[in-house]
């Protein structure tokens, strides 16, 4: 992927009115939905703060509390996998499904899964993959990757739905009713639950001390992925785990308001083993997959560390005035808005991801709702840093895009704005003759798309202050 | 969002006019000056002043950051208040600074200067109480928060509440108004299609209120709103609010 | 994959820090102080927001109610676990009109049927939730996971008598984390889905419908 690659995506989104349409609307109503789901400041306040150190305390302890996890998983039966990348998760996948004669499989939201490119992968071996989201199902045929982390299809509108499943679904008619289009999406869906060989799942919290997988949603396909085929495999990032029950209801009393407003999802599943011995249905086995890529690097950093934090709820592109007008496929990764601009250079490098740290007004609207306190802005900035930076550093890639010219202009910058001599000059010069300064020179050229072209001052505040006779110290 | 201490009547203040003011709006600056001393205050504006940094801040060049901001932390040394007509290069000193001296020699000098800045209309409301008579010909006028005002300085209702104190003054709220302008410092030139899109959609909610004038306290989103505003010929027109407050309330000079 | 577990572990534990993990207060999902009929009435109305619903049967038996229900929605056969205390009610006066169906067998045994012919399930319940509208549903090996599934109409019996202010508070008092059912369930309605255009659509790939039979004693 090149540098500009956001950039001219960005572009090429600006230019689609259906989809800003799209986006804006959905946007528009999730703010609005979820500001009357905090209304009461004090309890967001609270219930923020105590989401936050949740999240920062297991991460504190993150290394015991995999272990710990582990150990209870195992204990209660179910099989745990360490993957330090993409391939190895696949390639865990891939075993455990052979030694099942496992080729028809059905899954749950994961966005784990899209990291690592899990249907990709399986489907190279000839192994269905069935998306059971309905979002996720209606990207998947129409071969597109998810364009938000809660709402896949939510740069679809109906309109364009129903042609895909007119065009798609087996003896469907043209409709643009949403029922009828749910229903014929269940109709397909029930039939590849009941056929399944495993089901697959994320994991939105796991807990160690009990050894719990939670799952939060609302349409049931999540519960069918996990109980009506013969084998379960759940994926998760590493820093997924929480050391107690009781840190589970806080945690998602944040995620299910902040991403769709709702005090909670229609399910929440608490996956803590296999089919017990006398059960009449739920998987004969379970699996619990782990997966780094790149996340114990970010770890390893105690200011990046930070973004570990994420409970994955969307607010952050909710909010985002860049992610609003563009839209989750223009970015490179597969976690768009603002939490992708955190985390993919930190996972793909910094030289995969381009420009993405610029991506960005710094306007903080998503530090504003992040309800785990993630710094985003200030990681940012870090990561702004990072990626010119001039030897190589915590990040991977960091240095990739270090600029001798940008890095001179910056310095001369520096000494022009800290020595006042050097300053008031250079303000003279600005003011006296910034009108000189040729249209088409860089800056001023993207600048003057759609303003006009600054005028400088005649004078200085400087100049001003002096001939008022404001007091210099 | 914390605030600083309110001093209760401080007789002297600190002015830091911020580099875009003094290129682009230094009368924004100036009427900042003389709104304090209107209010019986002795305004010292240190002629040695650039830039709180926040340019290379924001551009990942910190140590080039570091430098102007430690050269401006030095010419404000003694106890006063920091009064800025700027809520984004207020945020930068008040809530970055901390960090970016966490560590160094310099940390509590660099702190104790952060915990002395006040963006302007926090000071005009918060500290000072400051009443205005209106003198100007009926208008109507929207606000635009600065991004960083609420999020960082936290200000919120105190800039409204002052505009809302002037009687030929009509207030007129801005359709999302809480979203950012697309200013943004260098994104505005290294994403400037996005840029683009967000001021465009701002200044169209500006002619949606119908307002003759978008009234800021940053200008920086004046720099971005105001040029989009010119290139568009509209009739809105942008204008800092100490400007704005300053003429209505002691006439132009 | 012990290499990988080892290199994980290892990179962690060499980057793990010693600060003191910050304290955790939770006093924000504590119980409410809320009384009995608050509980019952925030319970009923955040359900009913999500299209749940209800049959009271307090103060009276619910074998009755249910029947004429059943037979008034037109609903052909009922699902039950024969080996709960519900299904040992049903299976002893169940008094006809519409066919009961015991859940006897792995769900193996009967997965097209279930699939293609069930028309309802009943459950009974561990409690329910009055500040999110939620039922607590353990399944073990009398109460199957896919009674509350698969059949497109799920009924759930309710004590009224079992409701909690607050997630956190049901966990607790009812000691979860001493020893966790293979599968605890939280439901706040029947299934939904808001994937096209952000519009609700009912009953996507769970029931369509979820009624729940309020009662004061099982
Ligand atoms: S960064 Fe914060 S707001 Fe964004 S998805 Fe993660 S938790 Fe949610």
């Amino acid at each position: 992927m090149a540098a500009a690659e956001f950039r001219d995506a960005a572009t090429r989104a600006l230019a689609d009115p259906q989809l800003r349409a799209n986006f804006r609307r959905a946007m528009d109503g999730l703010m609005t939905k979820r500001a009357a789901m905090f209304a009461d400041r004090d309890e967001w306040t609270a219930l923020r703060s105590l989401g936050a150190a949740v999240r920062a305390r297991s991460l504190l302890q993150l290394p015991e509390l995999l272990e710990r996890l582990e150990a209870k998983l195992t204990e209660n039966g179910v099989h745990v996998h360490w993957a330090e990348t993409v391939d190895q998760g696949n390639a865990i996948f891939k075993q455990i499904l052979s030694r099942h004669d496992a080729t028809r499989l059905v899954k749950g939201k994961s966005m784990v899964s899209e990291e690592i490119g899990l249907n990709h992968a399986l489907e190279a071996d000839g192994i269905e993959v069935i998306e059971a989201d309905l979002g996720e199902y209606i990207i998947q045929l129409d071969h597109e990757k998810p364009s938000h982390i809660i709402m896949p299809a939510i740069h679809k509108n109906k309109q364009q739905i129903a042609r895909l499943f007119s065009q798609k679904i087996k003896d469907a008619a043209y409709t643009e009713d949403v029922d009828r289009l749910t229903g014929l999406a269940r109709q397909v869906l029930r039939r590849k639950f009941a056929e399944a060989d495993a089901g697959v799942s994320g994991v939105n919290v796991a807990v160690a001390e009990t050894g719990t997988l939670v799952l939060v949603e609302n349409e049931g396909n999540g519960r069918m992925c996990t109980t009506i085929p013969k084998l379960h495999i759940a994926v998760m990032g590493l820093e997924k785990v929480v050391e107690r029950l009781e840190e589970v209801p806080p945690v998602l009393s944040l995620l299910t308001r902040s991403a769709t407003a709702q005090p909670i999802t229609t399910y929440v599943n608490m996956i803590t083993g296999p089919r017990r011995p006398g059960e009449k249905d739920g998987p004969e086995e379970v699996h619990l997959v782990i997966l780094d890529n790149g996340r114990s690097r970010v770890f390893a950093d105690p200011q990046l560390r930070n973004t570990l934090r994420c409970i994955r709820c969307g607010a952050c592109m909710n909010h985002c005035p860049v992610y609003t007008r563009v839209g989750g496929h223009a970015y490179p990764g597969v976690y768009p808005g603002p939490i992708g601009k955190i985390l993919t250079p930190q996972i793909l490098g910094m030289d995969v991801a381009g420009d993405l740290p610029h991506a960005s007004s710094l306007c903080n609207a998503c530090v504003e709702v992040c309800p785990v306190e993630i710094p985003i802005a200030s990681l940012l900035v870090r990561l702004r840093g990072e990626a010119i930076r001039p030897e190589p550093g915590a990040v991977k890639g960091a240095g990739s895009h270090a600029d001798p010219t940008e890095a001179w202009t910056w310095r001369g910058w520096a000494l022009a704005y800290r020595v006042p001599a050097l300053y008031r000059l250079t303000t003279f010069l600005l003011t006296r003759f910034g009108w000189a300064l040729p249209g088409r020179m860089p800056l001023l050229k993207e600048w003057t798309s759609v303003r006009s072209r600054p005028r400088f001052a005649s004078q200085t505040l400087h100049e001003l202050a002096r001939r008022e006779k404001v007091s210099n110290q | 969002m914390d605030h600083s201490p309110n001093p209760s009547h401080p007789e002297k203040v600190y002015f830091f006019g911020t580099c875009v003011v003094d290129l682009f709006f230094p009368a924004a600056g100036l009427a900042g000056i003389k709104l304090l001393q209107a209010a019986g205050l002795e305004v010292i504006f240190p002629q040695g002043q650039s830039c709180c940094g926040q340019p290379a801040y924001n551009s990942g060049f910190l140590d080039e950051a570091r430098a102007v901001a430690w050269s401006q932390i030095k010419l404000f040394s003694k106890d006063y208040p920091v009064i800025l007509p700027s809520g984004s290069c207020a945020g930068m000193m008040k809530k970055h600074y901390p960090s970016l001296f966490r560590g160094r020699p310099e940390q509590a000098e660099a702190e104790d200067f952060a915990a002395r800045v006040y963006e302007l209309t926090q000071f005009l409301v918060d500290v000072l109480d400051m009443k205005f008579d209106d003198l100007g010909e009926p208008t109507k006028v929207t606000w635009h928060p600065s991004c960083h005002s609420m999020r960082e300085m936290g200000v919120g209702d105190q800039p409204k509440s002052l505009l809302r104190q002037l009687s030929k003054v009509e207030l007129v709220e801005l359709p999302r108004e809480r979203e950012c302008c697309g200013f943004g410092g260098t994104f505005s030139v290294r994403q400037p299609e996005v840029s683009a899109a967000m001021v465009t959609d701002k200044i169209d909610a500006i002619a949606e209120t119908g307002a003759e004038m978008v009234v800021s306290g940053d200008c920086g989103c004046l720099l971005n709103i105001g040029g989009a505003l010119e290139k568009a010929e509209s009739r809105a027109h942008p204008k800092h609010i100490a400007e704005f407050l300053w003429e209505r309330t002691h006439g132009r000079r | 994959m012990t290499d990988a577990r080892t290199a994980i572990l290892g990179r962690l534990r060499a980057a793990a820090g010693k600060d003191v993990p910050p304290a955790e207060d939770f006093t924000v999902v504590s119980p409410r102080g809320w009384t009995a009929e608050h509980r019952l009435e925030r319970l009923r109305r955040m359900m009913e927001a999500v299209h749940t619903e209800f049959l009271d049967c307090r103060g009276q038996d619910w074998l009755g109610p249910l029947r004429d229900w059943l037979i008034q929605e037109g609903v052909p056969g009922l699902i039950y676990a024969p080996a709960t205390a519900i299904g040992r009610r049903l299976a002893a006066e169940w008094s006809g009109g519409v066919p009961l169906i015991s859940y006897d067998k792995a769900m193996a045994e009967w997965k097209e049927e279930l699939f293609a012919q069930s028309a309802a399930g009943i459950t009974g319940t561990r409690g329910g939730i009055a500040e999110t509208g939620s039922l607590i549903l353990w399944t073990d090996a009398d109460q199957p996971r896919s009674l509350s599934l698969v059949p497109p109409l799920h009924i759930a019996l309710l004590d009224v008598n079992s409701l909690y202010d607050t997630f956190w508070q049901a966990m607790r008092e009812q000691k979860w984390a001493a020893g966790m059912p293979t599968n605890l369930l939280l439901i706040s309605g029947p299934s939904k889905t808001a994937d096209i255009e952000q519009t609700l659509a009912y009953g996507v790939h769970g029931p369509k419908r979820l009624l729940v039979i309020l009662v004061d004693q099982c």
